[in-house]
């Protein structure tokens, strides 16, 4: 079998009582895009908060192209090549789209310590940012100001950002809330190309997404994963239909 | 064609330099010496600029950086001319060039530990911290009897600059005028640069900065350091124009000044530390001569600018900054 990307064992995160995660083990591997679902609160936001840095688990491991990044935080993650997007949109807002790219490409390239050369002027940083912005197809926006994009223009910034640092796998929190069935229409393509550049952890509501580009599915509730397979074991599991999908599936 | 707001920078950098020059030819100097504490305050602006402007950062101790470079002046004149060795030996100078470069050191190292420790809160506590470390340090200096402890720290004679004589009130004008210009330029490269952008976006978004693996600590600190570096400078011209190193530079009144001159000017904005200090000598001059009690008209003008115009005078007349 091929080695996991990443690799997540016996995950626990307590807020006092409540038990955020509980035990998750889950796995992604290279190509794939692995979907977690579940219901509101079962602590998906948590879980991907976990991998990304941006809160530290109670126990258990997270191992990312085979290093335990235990006491690592969250710029140390994103420089070893995990990439995340929010399920609250999470930019720069007062810089234009190409600036919020920008600065995903000027820390690749390691360099936030240059004082004097102006950053528009320097194709290094403008033509790659504008590529990765054509991918996601916003170049026509370039130059307005985050704030001032639609909702789901945001979560394409969001996920041109993830691609310009060059991740080696991306955590997607919901980036198809918010967008209208066209835009998801388009992002779904364009999700489904991405998996062979790094492999995606996906959490996202929209069903219909889920189904046509997952590899595999876990479904996670009460912090639990109840179940973890291929889409169709996951339609015809009895307990994924109790505890989640409902009559909907 | 070119923007309202460059037109509005130019003419204040003009009207800056004219007014002393006027003053001259009409023989009355003490315009000069109020634009000159203009150009001084702007500088310190300027520096905090680089902090609160651009980093968001909120220091309220600002008034010891400026102080320490004040007494940086005095006591190294005070050395010299006294011929009295200080540290290792060292007679102390009374050459700008010099009490500048130890004026900036100086800060730049005592920066570094308050900013590593300040930097660890954000908010109210940042605020709060960075006005602890500055009144330890003006509790300290009123304390320092070989300093003038409450007293402050008299210069006999006005610092030397190399081929300039800085007792005549014009030339010493111009060499802070210099110096304003060139901190300006810093801190529009800043702005402009890689560091810059980063410095911006942990302003905006922390979170957005560590997502892409920068960690806004790092930034935040270079950013306090060089902010207090340019501060310090100023209050280094600051003593030698009024040839005193005061205790009250580095009293929390101060801090508030230089936040309150940024504010009436324009936060963040090139210029906004200049149109502040103008803004802000002009109402201390004019409004000084008709009460004592200007400050209270100060306070009420600060309101109206917080309440009706965020982006301070530079807002007002040349709209929403824009950034590229």
């Amino acid at each position: 079998m091929v080695e996991p990307i990443l690799e997540i064992r016996e995950l626990r995160k307590s807020f006092g009582a409540l038990k955020a995660t509980d035990g998750v083990s889950l796995d992604l591997r290279p190509g794939e895009i692995h979907a977690l679902i579940g219901p509101n609160g079962a602590g998906k936001s948590t879980l991907i908060h976990q991998i990304s840095g941006s809160i530290r688990q109670d126990s258990g491991t997270i191992r990312f192209l085979g290093e335990d990044m235990a006491g690592l935080g969250m710029p140390e993650r994103a420089r070893r090549g995990l990439g995340r997007s929010f399920q609250i949109s999470s930019l720069a807002p007062e810089f234009s789209a190409l600036r919020n790219v920008m600065l995903a490409v000027q820390a690749r390239q390691g360099s936030s310590l240059r004082f004097f050369r102006p950053v528009m002027a320097d194709k290094s940083l403008t033509e790659p940012a504008m590529a990765m912005l054509e991918r996601v197809g916003l170049a026509k926006r370039a130059n307005l100001p985050a704030a001032e994009l639609s909702h789901g223009e945001r979560r394409q910034l969001e996920i041109a950002i993830a691609l310009a640092l060059g991740s080696k796998a991306f955590l997607f929190d919901e980036p198809m809330a918010g967008m209208g069935p066209e835009g998801s229409k388009v992002l779904t393509g364009f999700l489904d190309g991405l998996r062979h550049e790094a492999p995606i952890l996906l959490v996202e509501h929209d069903m219909d997404a889920v189904f046509a580009l997952a590899d595999r599915i876990s479904v996670l509730v009460y912090g639990r994963i109840i179940a973890s397979g291929t889409v169709d074991d996951i339609r015809n599991d009895p307990e994924v239909r109790r505890a989640y999908l409902g009559e909907a599936a | 064609m070119i923007a309202r707001e460059t037109i509005i920078n130019l003419v204040l950098a003009v009207i800056l330099l004219a007014v002393p020059l006027i003053a001259m030819a009409f023989g009355e100097p003490f315009y000069v010496t109020l634009s000159t504490r203009v150009a001084i305050l702007a500088l310190a602006a300027v520096g905090l600029n680089i902090a609160l402007g651009l980093g968001g950062l909120v220091s309220f101790g600002h008034a010891a950086f400026f102080g320490i470079g004040g007494y940086a002046a005095g006591i190294l004149a005070t050395h010299a001319f006294n011929a009295e060795p200080m540290l290792f030996g060292f007679e102390g100078t009374t050459s700008m060039p010099w009490i500048w470069l130890i004026a900036l050191t100086v800060c730049g190292l005592v920066a570094l530990p308050i900013g590593a420790i300040s930097l660890r809160t954000s908010g109210v506590y940042f605020i709060m911290i960075t006005l602890a470390f500055a009144q330890m340090i003006y509790y300290f200096a009123i304390s320092w009897p070989a300093y003038g402890g409450e007293d402050g720290l008299s210069l006999s004679v006005r610092n030397s600059f190399p081929l300039i004589n800085t007792a005549k009130p014009l030339p010493f004008f111009l060499i802070c005028y210099a110096l304003l210009l060139l901190a300006m330029g810093l801190f529009a490269l800043i702005r402009g640069s890689r560091f810059g952008a980063a410095l911006q976006t942990a302003r905006q978004n922390d979170t957005r900065l560590a997502a892409v693996g920068i960690a806004p600590f790092n930034i935040r600190l270079i950013a306090f350091i060089i902010s207090a570096m340019v501060t310090g400078l100023a209050g280094a011209l600051f003593a030698d124009l009024n040839r005193f190193a005061s205790p009250s530079m580095l009293s929390w009144h101060m801090s508030g000044e230089l936040i309150v001159l940024i504010i009436l000017g324009g936060k963040g904005r090139l210029f906004g530390p200049l149109a502040g200090a103008m803004l802000y000598v002009l109402f201390e001059y004019t409004l000084g001569g008709i009460t004592e009690r200007w400050q209270f008209f100060l306070g009420l003008i600060l309101l109206g600018v917080v309440l009706f115009a965020r982006g301070g005078l530079l807002g007002l007349l040349a709209g929403k900054a824009r950034h590229g």
